[in-house]
């Protein structure tokens, strides 16, 4: 029979033990942010997203750079704005960059891809893209071809 | 079923009387630090085992799986997944029902065959406050803190699977789950749940004991119950709380 003391000192130890453990998950097992470290929030309209989904990633030259925050649609010209959250070790993107949705493989996921443009000037927290490309979507280049035949044939 | 809905409800009635009875003194926290550990410390060999063999299990299973469709790298993923969101908080709860809420139950049903709690009353202590109270604080602070440690050990269960048995590496196995585990989504809807089930095994633990007829079969049905009346309203909180928090 352990002593009083004894139990108490191990019954502490156990709840110590549980602390550390939940702050260790919580903090090493999940996703805490956007993108871990600082960052700056750039915008881009496109006329239609197709399938890109917030904490999709933004990419440049295939390096990941940055997260989707959040889309939501113009109430007024009915465009998709993207908000993206853009690592902070990369500040000094031209500001004449430009976006388009762009398919990892041809099944995969969607994804933002930047292209840096010339101007001497960088990005700054809250700009916006002007230049943009929106997503394919296969149905309607399906149908564009299927009516071009038709066209055609007229 | 009349019957049955007597139950729940004297169950319910027992619960008013033990939060109207709460009392904070230093007394009541010593009395309540020593049943968590035998509660909670004492059920750390069946947690960390347990735990650990079903993380092995689980992704053995999730990367044969995931394999036949190319997805092994998400392995990680699906374990963290549902351990955090299900296995973790399920699992847990049902163990603890059988290791600490059954000796809980036979403690108090004891005390009340061999009419010990009666002698307390007659000497002006209430038994509520000094045997049921630091038992159920007890086991509701237990059964989220076995919770965690049972993750863990699952954690380490697929990383030692992952890394010795396929070959992969920490990195790519532990990044691979980072990425997408949500802290919020994911871990505190699992913690949530946690919590929650720790509440149902303490009352339950607390209840059968404390309403066991006072002969030796009252007090073996007793416990009996208890595993059993957990395990059920643990699966239904469970689809309930999880139907809710999506």
């Amino acid at each position: 029979m352990k002593s009083t003391n004894q139990i108490e000192l191990t019954a502490g130890v156990f709840l110590a033990l549980a602390i550390a453990a939940l702050i260790f998950l919580a903090l090493q097992a999940t996703d805490r942010g956007v993108v871990s470290g600082g960052s700056y929030e750039i915008t881009a309209t496109f006329t239609n997203v197709g399938g890109l989904k917030p904490k999709a990633e933004v990419s440049l030259g295939g390096v990941t750079i940055g997260l989707v925050e959040r889309i939501e649609l113009d109430p007024v010209t009915f465009d998709a704005r993207v908000h993206m959250q853009i690592s902070e070790q990369y500040n000094d993107l031209p500001e004449d960059t430009s976006a388009a949705i762009l398919t990892a493989g041809i099944l995969g996921d969607q994804y933002v891809g930047l292209e840096p443009g010339g101007s001497p000037v960088a990005l700054e927290d809250g700009d916006e893209l002007m230049i943009t490309n929106s997503a394919m979507v296969l149905e309607q280049l399906i149908t564009k071809y299927l009516l071009n035949g038709d066209d055609a044939q007229q | 079923m009349r019957e049955g809905l007597v139950k729940i409800g004297r169950a319910v009635v027992f619960l008013g009387q033990l939060f109207s009875r709460v009392r904070a003194t230093p007394l009541q926290a010593r009395e309540t630090l020593r049943q968590i550990y035998y509660a909670g410390a004492r059920s750390l060999v069946i947690i960390v085992t347990c735990g650990f063999f079903v993380g092995l299990v689980l992704t053995l299973q999730t990367y044969d799986t995931l394999t036949r469709f190319g997805a092994a790298d998400a392995a990680s993923t699906v374990l963290a997944l549902s351990l955090f969101r299900e296995l973790g908080p399920v699992l847990t709860a049902i163990l603890f029902a059988g290791r600490a809420g059954t000796s809980i139950t036979a403690e108090i049903g004891l005390m009340r065959a061999t009419e010990q709690l009666d002698a307390m009353d007659l000497m002006a202590i209430d038994p509520m406050e000094r045997i049921v109270q630091p038992r159920f604080l007890a086991s509701l602070i237990a059964v989220p803190a076995l919770t965690v440690i049972f993750n863990l050990m699952a954690l380490l269960g697929g990383i030692f699977f992952a890394v010795f048995v396929m070959g992969n590496d920490v990195i790519s196995f532990w990044g691979n789950m980072q990425a997408s585990v949500e802290l919020g989504r994911d871990f505190l809807h699992g913690m949530g749940k946690a919590v929650g089930f720790g509440f149902l095994a303490a009352w339950l633990a607390v209840y059968f004991g404390w309403s066991a007829r006072a002969t030796s079969e009252g007090v073996a049905l007793a416990t009996t119950q208890t595993v059993i009346a957990t395990a059920i309203a643990v699966l239904i909180l469970d689809f309930v709380l999880s139907a809710f928090m999506l």
